[in-house]
């Protein structure tokens, strides 16, 4: 299968405060369809890389190339191919949502009937066609950043950017923000996700960047970051039959890293879990071994961040 | 998306947010006009407004200086439009009137008046004055103490001139009172209806086109600068939108308040093409001015505050609550560092029916403001818009 095509490409990215060094050399790229998470607790550089992505603050190093094309913070048509949804609401509290999502199509160059019927549209994705003509500073905070995320879709951007996009908002818009990422990712296009929720990043992200003082720690799926630290799933199996044989048949397995016996229960070492576990059931049958419950426990991205950086993520 | 569209686009986005907001009608129009109102009616009499007050006068000698300080001394006055006599048959009638306000003062003119002053003997002109005009009552005791000084003199050279007794002939010859000067063009003034709609409006202008530059600051901190920024329009054209926004808010302002003004409380602005480009000229300037203040502040507080300082200090030292270029001196030419004061001073020149040319001086030197502010401005307009 080819590579999808390269929508963004951020290539040795620096930025100094005065004596701060909030961005250093940061690199990676996102293909079209493919959901890129910079993962980072607050003050790691994230929003000051966004920044330099987007063309609001110019890089003292590095480049940024959008759809082939460097992008500077001059750079005027380039910006049409990106999507922006900052982590703070930007939308007009004395304006309707219509209004608002109005003003930023015609901004991005739609032409008025273009822009009634994608607002339509937007309106209809982040579900808020019934409120279209209040007030948002009437609405809730998940309304607010619903409208924050439509305005970014508006112009049907090949990048889109979400920089913390679910911060202070309530479980069940958070939820409706990440399934609305996961449909734009599944349709093809590109996204930039920064978060320092663990869980996020690793429901959304097909690839993520782990980010700590301005440089990049790490990349790669999830599997692979965890494979970079060397951890393996566990899986705890309970049953009744003859355990120590059950254990002996899985450790023959290749991708069974360790097996034994404790406290009742079968504790397996394995590489990708969720991958092999219907061939372990399989297993368990053949050894005479009926299995009453399948607890999985996989390494997750907290333990990857804490063993790259000494620290944990909410730190 | 052109330059110019997008300018419009946000031009229009800034008036439907300010309709919304009413404190910028309030600003633009309401408070101004209120203003102008109250100070028009406070100040009428002491700013340009005609001084008239009347008289009441009992004549109680009917003989000839008592004709004499009638036809000599008060017709003058009378004609000039300064005062209005009303003759009241008795005493009790001319202390009534003015008792009861309808004069200011009462001039009595006893019996004997006439025979006393050609005698050289002791007479006077006594004065009942209004408690509730007390102006009134010295301008009356003014006239009355002219009169009483001219006879006076008349005296001393009649004694001199070997002891003639005093006729009316003489008192006529002697130089009246109180002389009325015509109000020349270097002392031109408009009246206090006019100067404060004149003054209220240019001083408020420089609040009003706040509400375009200043938001610059406020979208910044609410982060739709930066939502504008990515979007594929050039950081001049949002500065442009911005811009527009402060003039055709701050040129509707000033319009409504010219028209207002003159519909509502009689004010006599002039040659409408005069006052056109005074106007332009005058939100010009407040819209560079603000501009250059907005570029040295960091937060919208910070730049409401100093603008609001800014426009305050040179409303008052431009004259706009005061007439202070008609008071002379250095705080006459100090105004002359304002555009308000040379606004007002272009109101001043088109009184009299004068044409739009009697106002390009004071609209060049408005320009010259403007071109000066607007320049550092300019200059300094890459750190308010830093993306």
């Amino acid at each position: 299968m080819p590579a999808p095509a390269r929508v963004l490409i951020c290539r040795e990215l620096r930025k100094r405060f005065d004596e701060v060094e909030a961005v250093r050399g940061v690199s990676f790229e996102i293909g079209a369809g493919e959901t890129y998470g910079l993962l980072g607790p607050n003050g790691a550089g994230k929003t000051t890389t966004i920044s330099m992505v987007c063309g609001l603050l110019a890089p003292d190093g590095g480049e940024v190339l959008v759809a082939g094309t460097p992008l500077t913070t001059h750079s005027v048509a380039e910006r049409a191919a990106i999507g922006y949804v900052p982590q703070e609401l930007a939308i007009y509290p004395d304006l309707n949502a219509r209004e608002n999502l109005h003003f930023f199509a015609r901004l991005y160059g739609l032409s008025p009937a273009l822009a009634r019927a994608r607002v339509d549209e937007v309106l209809a994705v982040i579900g808020l066609t019934d409120r279209a003509r209040e007030q948002t500073k009437s609405f809730s905070g998940g309304m607010q950043r619903r409208l924050n995320i439509g305005i970014g879709l508006l112009h049907r951007p090949r990048l889109l950017i979400l920089d913390e996009p679910t911060v202070g908002v309530d479980p069940q818009s958070r939820n409706a923000i990440l399934e609305s990422v996961e449909r734009l990712s599944s349709e093809g296009l590109a996204v930039l996700y920064t978060t320092h929720y663990m869980e996020e990043a690793e429901r959304l992200c097909d690839r993520i960047g782990i980010v700590d003082l301005g440089e990049l720690k790490a990349e790669g799926t999830r599997a692979e970051l965890v494979a970079l630290v060397g951890q393996h799933d566990g899986i705890s199996l309970e049953g009744s039959g003859d355990l120590h044989a059950a254990a002996g048949a899985f450790e023959r397995m290749s991708a069974v890293q360790a097996a034994s016996v404790q406290d009742g229960a079968i504790q397996l070492l394995v590489d990708h879990a969720r991958t092999i576990l219907p061939e372990l059931l399989a297993k368990a049958t053949e050894a005479g071994l009926a299995v009453s419950s399948v607890e999985v426990s996989e390494p997750d991205l907290e333990a990857v961040f804490l063993h790259l950086t000494g620290k944990a993520l909410r730190d | 998306m052109t330059s110019t569209r997008a300018a419009l686009l946000i031009l229009g986005k800034d008036l439907r947010q300010r309709v919304r907001d009413r404190s910028a009608l309030l600003v633009a129009i309401v408070v101004p006009l209120v203003l102008a109102s109250i100070f028009g009616l406070i100040f009428h009499n002491a700013i340009g407004g005609r001084v008239t007050f009347t008289f009441g006068l009992v004549d109680q000698d009917h003989g000839a200086a008592a004709v004499a300080f009638r036809q000599q001394v008060l017709a003058p006055l009378e004609r000039n439009g300064l005062i209005t006599v009303v003759s009241e048959p008795t005493l009790a009638a001319g202390r009534h009137a003015a008792d009861s306000r309808k004069v200011s003062a009462t001039f009595v003119l006893p019996p004997g008046f006439s025979t006393a002053i050609g005698n050289g003997g002791q007479t006077a002109v006594t004065v009942i004055g209004s408690v509730d005009s007390s102006i009134g009552s010295a301008v009356a005791h003014s006239i009355a103490q002219s009169f009483g000084d001219r006879l006076d003199t008349i005296r001393i050279a009649a004694a001199a001139a070997g002891g003639t007794p005093v006729d009316r002939s003489q008192i006529a010859s002697a130089p009246p009172p109180i002389s009325v000067a015509d109000i020349s063009a270097r002392s031109r003034q408009l009246d206090a209806g006019t100067f404060y709609a004149a003054g209220m409006a240019v001083f408020f202008v420089f609040f009003t086109v706040q509400f375009g530059i200043s938001s610059i600051l406020e979208e910044r901190r609410d982060g739709t600068l930066a939502r504008m920024l990515v979007a594929p329009v050039r950081s001049s054209t949002v500065l442009g939108g911005k811009l527009l926004t402060s003039i055709v808010l701050g040129t509707a302002s000033m319009a409504v308040l010219a028209l207002a003004t003159h519909l509502l409380l009689g004010a006599h602005w002039g040659n409408p093409l005069g006052v056109g480009i005074l106007i332009v000229t005058g939100v010009l300037a407040a819209t560079c001015v603000m501009a250059l203040v907005a570029t040295l502040a960091r937060t919208p507080d910070q730049a409401g505050a100093w603008q609001s300082m800014v426009a305050l200090v040179l409303g008052m030292l431009g004259g706009t609550f005061f007439p202070l270029a008609q008071a002379g001196g250095v705080l006459a030419a100090l105004s002359l560092a304002t555009p308000q004061a040379w606004f007002l001073r272009g109101i001043e020149n088109l009184t009299g029916g004068a044409g739009p040319s009697a106002v390009f001086g004071p609209a060049a030197a408005i320009v010259a403001f403007a071109v000066v502010t607007g320049s550092i401005a300019f200059m300094r307009a890459g750190r308010l818009l830093a993306r």
